[in-house]
């Protein structure tokens, strides 16, 4: 058993219909709000209190099953997933990877909106989801096979229902969204949750993805992470309308989520999902959130950012706020958190022990899975280059 | 003497600088072209010194930067545009394809499109999927469009100044391997036309053609050459879109014999072209068909097999010596 097999454990909830007419009126409420002020949902405070107001009504009742346990779970999910991350980060300095794209501040948002998900949804990430795979089960060292240039992708989409990384920006809304119209075809309740972020919006396929989605009325979450930068340029250069106000003009409803509160994102998500398997159609969720790290290991934020902008959402840390409402509740003791520190230390080992041991691909690979079918041009170059290979063991 | 040295990023960067200070109708659009300088450092400085109005970072939409840089070059604008990596330009390729390269000749004539979209391209920088690509054939294959790439400093300096002064679109792809790579550049010379072939290194027994990344290689492959009593020729073709084929024809009519040389896939790249019109031009002089090295017919691997799919000395040696023993 590995140390991650307690992962598939997911917080669960019935499928609600019975607040099934409460969320409902949520449709007409969002869309009417398209000019209005910035909304935030908000169910825990950054001092780890949680909130219950009107605003946040609504989507109560989504985190009412919620447990200790599960809340234990949740921390621990995103405790893990920071030192994975923290991890990849590490082993690019040392030069085992060629890049890492690091999630660190994302991992509310991530953890959230992956444990809304049910086993039979289907993800499509961007590059930066690694929490998110994390709730679908793959395996964090897979992950880091890209990044260490040993392939494009190292697991199958399918055998967790989770897509390859996409690097080409918004490219995968426009994949989710058709697959979701394939499971509406189907007739099955399934949904889909496609990430991308706020630079992404900018994009032509991102707005064709709202477009489709909308007229088809595919079951199809798109789960914006803004966090608040699109490599050096901030959001204004993206929208000069709050992010989630846009599905309005697509004729859907979109909601703004504290991205750094796990249980709002988790709230928010299964709400999202819920009126896509109702036949509700897409829902655009904007979590407001903070790209804490570098855009990647090989980006110097400090030509285009001030460090007190950071300083500012590092008080709004997402794991800090968990753990300060599981101490105040008394929902963790002493010994979760030292057991979890092991856990952590595990985790790091085996990364760091998989990484280093990961073999280089055979050269041939080069050809490989070009097509389904085969094709003449690819056996001929093949052989020539097995040829031009051998001539070289002959020669030594 | 004004020469100075310095590396090919540094170069584009004061070429780029240069054309501002010129031209006020010059303008540089991109993604983190701003305050980050984009991310190879190209366009450093210059928002800091022309401000937000001529260098202006875009919303992250390829499509939108090549679609608006076409309005603004209606408007008597002449936009420098960078594409932040040579696997992004593809949602500008309709923009590219279907408007920037036919416009002109729709007007009749009657308008201009003087747009230069900057791409850096190539691999062998031991990148992620999407970083590596040379897209050059795709661009070449389409009427109304010029292709070039600088392979030296003083020729990134100054095909720079000459595609963005040049009134057609200009598809300019920089060596990204070899932005740090220097040599000197004299900003007061008299440049070559932007559309000829430059002899790299002169030789008597076989021509090597490349551009871009691939000029080193092959010198690297002629000096190996030369310690084994072969005379190669190289010429870096700089354009290939037009190519100078009277250039590279003098050259083969000469030695006789030709290999060109890209990191694009050989199948139907600019190599091809090369091929056929060389054959046709040269026929009576060939002493061995002409040769290609380059990619293959496979996506641009993982950055760990990269070494083996880029053609490398070896590669280029190996061909020499095909086309030597005919
Ligand atoms: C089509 C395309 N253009 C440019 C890039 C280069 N690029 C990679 S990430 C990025 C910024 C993405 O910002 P955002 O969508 O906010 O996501 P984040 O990285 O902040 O998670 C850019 C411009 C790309 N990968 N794809
Ligand atoms: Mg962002």
């Amino acid at each position: 058993m590995t140390v991650e097999s307690t992962a598939a454990r997911k917080p669960r909830r019935s499928s609600g219909t019975k607040r099934a007419a409460g969320a409902s009126t949520r449709k007409t409420a969002a869309a009417a709000q398209s000019a209005a002020e910035p909304q935030l949902v908000q169910l825990l405070t950054p001092e780890g209190d949680r909130v219950e107001t009107a605003d946040n009504a609504e989507f109560l009742p989504y985190v009412e099953d919620i447990t200790a346990e599960d809340l234990r779970g949740l921390y621990r999910d995103m405790v893990l997933t920071r030192r994975f991350d923290s991890e990849a980060t590490s082993l690019q300095r040392q030069g085992e990877l060629g890049l890492w794209a690091s999630l660190l501040g994302q991992e509310a948002a991530q953890i959230g909106s992956g444990r809304a998900l049910r086993d039979d949804d289907y993800v499509f990430p961007t590059y930066r989801e690694h929490g998110v795979a994390w709730c679908r089960g793959v395996d964090p060292t897979n992950l880091l096979g890209m990044f260490r240039g040993v392939n494009h992708g190292g697991w199958d989409p399918n055998s967790n229902n989770f897509h390859l990384y996409t690097i080409v920006i918004g490219s995968q809304t426009l994949h989710a969204t058709g697959y979701a119209m394939g499971v509406a075809k189907d007739g099955a309740d399934s949904a889909v949750i496609a990430y991308f972020g706020d630079g992404a919006s900018s994009q032509g396929d991102v707005n064709e993805a709202f477009t489709f989605s909308a007229v088809y009325n595919a079951p199809v979450v798109f789960f914006c992470q803004n966090n608040q930068w699109a490599i050096s340029e901030p959001t204004e250069r993206q929208m000069r309308v709050p992010l989630y106000q846009r599905a309005a003009g697509f004729g859907f409803p979109g909601v703004r989520v504290d991205g750094n509160d796990v249980l709002a994102c988790l709230a928010v998500t299964r709400w999202a999902l819920e009126r896509a398997r109702r036949g509700e159609g897409p829902t655009l969720v904007e979590a407001f959130t903070y790209r804490m790290g570098a855009h990647t290991t090989s980006d110097d934020p400090t030509r285009y950012r001030r460090d007190e902008e950071r300083a500012a959402w590092e008080a709004k840390d997402p794991i800090e706020r968990l753990k300060a409402h599981l101490l105040a509740s008394g929902d963790a003791d002493e010994a979760f958190f030292a057991e979890l520190e092991q856990e952590s230390e595990k985790l790091g080992k085996r990364v760091r022990e998989a990484v280093r041991s990961m073999p280089d691909p055979d050269t041939m690979a080069i050809f490989e899975n070009v097509y389904a079918d085969g094709h003449a041009l690819v056996d001929e170059e093949r052989a020539e280059f097995a040829a031009y290979l051998a001539s070289f063991e002959e020669g030594h | 003497m004004a020469a100075e040295k310095m590396s090919i990023a540094k170069a584009l960067n004061e070429s780029l600088r240069k054309a501002l200070e010129t031209d006020p109708k010059v303008l540089i659009m991109g993604e983190d072209v701003g305050k980050l300088g984009g991310v190879f450092r190209i366009t450093d400085g210059l928002q800091k010194d022309f401000g937000e109005d001529r260098v202006i970072d875009t919303p992250l939409a390829e499509s939108g930067i090549v679609g608006t840089a076409i309005g603004l070059a209606l408007r008597g604008y002449r936009p420098v545009v960078e594409i932040q990596f040579d696997g992004f330009v593809f949602p500008a390729y309709d923009q590219i394809v279907t408007q920037l390269a036919k416009m002109h000749a729709r007007a009749l004539g009657k308008v201009k499109m003087p747009v230069v979209v900057r791409i850096p391209y190539g691999g062998a920088i031991g990148a992620v999927e999407h970083h590596s690509e040379s897209p050059e054939a795709l661009f070449a294959h389409v009427a109304g469009l010029k292709v070039v790439s600088p392979s030296t400093a003083s020729d990134a300096y100054w095909m720079l100044q000459q595609a963005i002064q040049s009134d057609d679109p200009v598809i300019f792809f920089e060596p990204k391997r070899r932005y740090w790579d220097k040599g000197e550049v004299d900003v007061e010379a008299i440049p070559d036309a932007l559309h000829t072939s430059r002899v790299a290194k002169a030789g008597t027994d076989i021509t090597l053609a490349a551009y871009g990344p691939m000029v080193k290689v092959c010198l690297e492959a002629a000096a190996a050459a030369a310690e084994e009593g072969k005379s190669v020729e190289v010429v870096d073709l700089r354009s290939m879109s037009p190519v100078d084929f009277d250039g590279l024809q003098r050259s083969v009519e000469k030695t006789r014999r030709l290999v060109v040389v890209h990191e694009a896939p050989v199948f139907l790249g600019v190599g091809s072209e090369i091929a056929a019109r060389i054959t046709e031009r040269c026929f009576y002089h060939l002493e061995a068909p002409v040769l290609r090295v380059g990619g293959y017919h496979a996506p641009y691997p993982p950055a760990r097999l990269e070494e083996e799919y880029l053609p490398g000395l070896d590669r280029v040696l190996d061909a020499v010596d095909r086309s030597l023993a005919y």
